[in-house]
């Protein structure tokens, strides 16, 4: 009988701790499966942050270095730059990329260091029991806005992508979801590009995944897929946002005299 | 190698690039920029050689963290405010086990403080200086050529034990220059092993230092304090100066026992019988080897560039054996030998036991 479906090579078989309905293991997965698919994984080293999924290592089968909150990028230009033929991400949470962590991200986007990062936006701080994320939605309920993220308090959503895709030195930059299968066949295609693009030497990524976290969003799992539909990506939007690549051949097209 | 005029901030950058330190990360603060230019100039000459600028010294340690994992001899620098920002790293690089070295070319302090020469970055040195049950080993230099030694014994140091250390000076080691030969340093023996470089066609590595099994996580505290145990054992490091027949031990370290030299000389000129105590190693302090001095001498002398922080080691090691005194001149204040001299001549004069009160 024909194989058809199994665990990536890349994954240790650990069953997942994330709770129902989380997005982490359908992330984890779509990057095993791809580091499987460009046969990366004895070359791929990742870096895994603070959050719920500093435990990675547990179920990725490559090497992971975990890094404090929000150093992971300043951890992956060290693997990198000492070690240029590797192939390196970061996975990071909203509050880890987007708070603590802005600098380290931002700064490694700008010296376009050849890495990947997954950015994992939930719009809230998962690991530690709901708080308010920079990436929270204007009138979201967290334990730390339990009357509702309001602007003059708290600030706006922090659109990171859009922020990134202004930088020279990033080169490409989608953000995604997995709120159902057709995302996720987007997503995994997304992830793919970026280590295509890190393997090819162009540089900087960042797949930007839209997350459900049902557990303190206080939704079910389905609501929370629903949710994403109809208010998460109407603050951020999905789809490329820079692909430095893609519009140079598009502009290389347009320039060719018509035959 | 012959005999080399330079600035100290350079020479601790030379003996890295010479003992193999291939990664660099930091970001500029006064009194130690020139550590920095430096590397930047000398490790575009050295193939493999990566100097990165970083947005941060917080940045600059992680960094840090990245190439030490992935085999890179590592090092970053800073004065004391931006070192108080690396300690998640150096924390991180304890708990992990990756061995890199970290320059404080203190300041005076505490919060911005100014640029000039202290030493009160003692206790955060000596003490971990992070969060956590760690220790750091920490070099305190007094001369442009132990700038040299030290460094480079600082990477094999950190190599051999799996941890950051530390090289502790202050501004004033930093800006002078002196004559230097730089020794032939050995070559690198650091297990394959150790190295983070993708898991290759076998099992596949994790450096990590969240352990959330309380039980686990206890016998990683007492397998680090049994490799620190190890390192008290065997890598504590003093010097003596006149204390053969001295009536008072001064006890300094790096500008201050420079200093205080200075002191002996003119005490000695005077007829009066004064000598030097100088731990090298901050931590582990040569708590024994001072101990044993206190059998003999009944007098000590702590001087500092501070309002006292040694001085606690200094009575952890002489337990009461023998009298210590303190004399310190915190903030940036960098004392003559003559105002230290004068101290103790004043309190030599006293004669009924020259420090006059145990503490």
């Amino acid at each position: 009988m024909k194989k058809v479906f199994g665990r990536p090579q890349s994954m240790k078989g650990n069953i997942f701790h994330y709770c129902a309905g989380c997005g982490h293991s359908i992330a984890h997965r779509l990057i095993a499966e791809v580091i499987d698919e460009l046969d990366i994984r004895g070359i791929t080293i990742g870096v895994p942050p603070a959050g719920c999924a500093v435990l990675a290592y547990n179920y990725f089968d490559i090497d992971m270095i975990e890094a404090q909150h929000g150093r992971g990028p300043a951890t992956a230009t060290g693997i990198k730059r000492a070690l240029p033929d590797r192939i390196v991400f970061s996975y990071q949470g909203d509050g880890d990329l987007a708070a603590i962590g802005i600098a380290e991200s931002f700064h490694a986007a700008n010296r376009g260091e050849n890495i990947t990062v997954i950015f994992m936006n939930n719009a809230v701080y998962g690991m530690t029991g709901g708080q308010m994320a920079p990436t929270s939605i204007l009138g979201q309920k967290t334990t730390t806005s339990s009357a509702g993220r309001e602007n003059v308090l708290d600030g706006y959503p922090i659109q990171v992508s859009e922020i990134f895709s202004l930088l020279p030195g990033t080169a490409y930059i989608e953000r995604c979801t997995v709120n159902s299968p057709a995302n996720i066949l987007k997503t995994k295609k997304a992830i793919r590009k970026s280590f295509q693009y890190q393997i090819d030497g162009i540089g900087f990524s960042l797949i930007e995944i839209l997350s459900p976290c049902p557990t303190n969003w206080k939704m079910t799992p389905i609501d929370s897929c629903r949710w994403i539909d109809e208010v998460m990506s109407k603050q951020f939007p999905l789809g490329v946002i820079k692909d430095v690549p893609a519009e140079a051949a598009k502009e290389r097209k347009e320039r060719e005299p018509k035959s | 190698m012959n005999k080399v005029l330079m600035q100290g901030n350079k020479i601790i950058a030379e003996a890295a690039i010479r003992a193999g330190c291939l990664f660099y990360a930091g970001y500029p603060i006064t009194p130690q920029n020139e550590i920095p230019e430096y590397m930047s100039e000398r490790l575009r000459q050295v193939k493999g050689g990566v100097f990165v600028q970083s947005e941060s010294e917080i940045a600059a340690i992680h960094m840090v963290i990245g190439a030490s994992a992935a085999g890179a001899r590592s090092m970053t620098s800073s004065s004391s405010p931006g070192i108080s920002l690396k300690q998640e790293g150096i924390s991180s690089l304890a708990a992990c086990e990756l061995p890199a070295v970290i320059v404080n070319m203190m300041r005076g302090g505490p919060g911005l403080g100014n640029i000039c020469p202290a030493q009160g970055d003692y206790f955060q040195a000596t003490r971990g200086g992070g969060h956590g049950d760690y220790r750091v080993i920490v070099l305190g230099p007094d001369s442009a050529q132990e700038l040299a030694d030290l460094t480079m014994d600082a990477f094999e140091l950190a190599d051999r034990y799996r941890t950051p250390v530390m090289i502790l000076a202050d501004g004033m080691m930093g800006q002078m220059m002196e004559p230097v030969v730089f020794k032939k340093p050995k070559p690198r023996d650091y297990p394959e092993s150790f190295i983070m470089k993708g898991a290759g066609a076998g099992k596949s590595k994790i450096i990590r230092g969240l352990i959330l099994d309380p039980l686990e996580m206890e016998e990683h505290n007492w397998r680090l304090h049994r490799k620190y145990e190890l390192i008290a054992q065997k890598e504590t490091r003093h010097e003596l100066y006149k204390a053969d027949d001295a009536e008072i031990i001064i006890v300094a370290y790096g500008t201050g026992a420079r200093i205080a030299e200075g002191a002996i000389k003119r005490l000695r000129e005077a007829g009066l019988r004064a000598g030097l105590f100088r731990p090298i190693s901050l931590w582990p302090f040569p708590t024994n080897e001072l101990r044993d001095l206190a059998k003999k001498v009944e007098n000590f002398l702590v001087f500092e560039m501070s309002t006292g922080q040694m001085v606690e080691d200094v009575r952890l090691a002489i337990q009461g054996r023998a009298r210590i005194g303190f004399h310190g001149r915190p903030g940036g204040v960098v004392p003559t030998p003559i105002e230290l001299a004068n101290v103790i001549g004043r309190l030599y004069d006293r004669k009924e036991g020259i420090i006059d009160r145990i503490v």
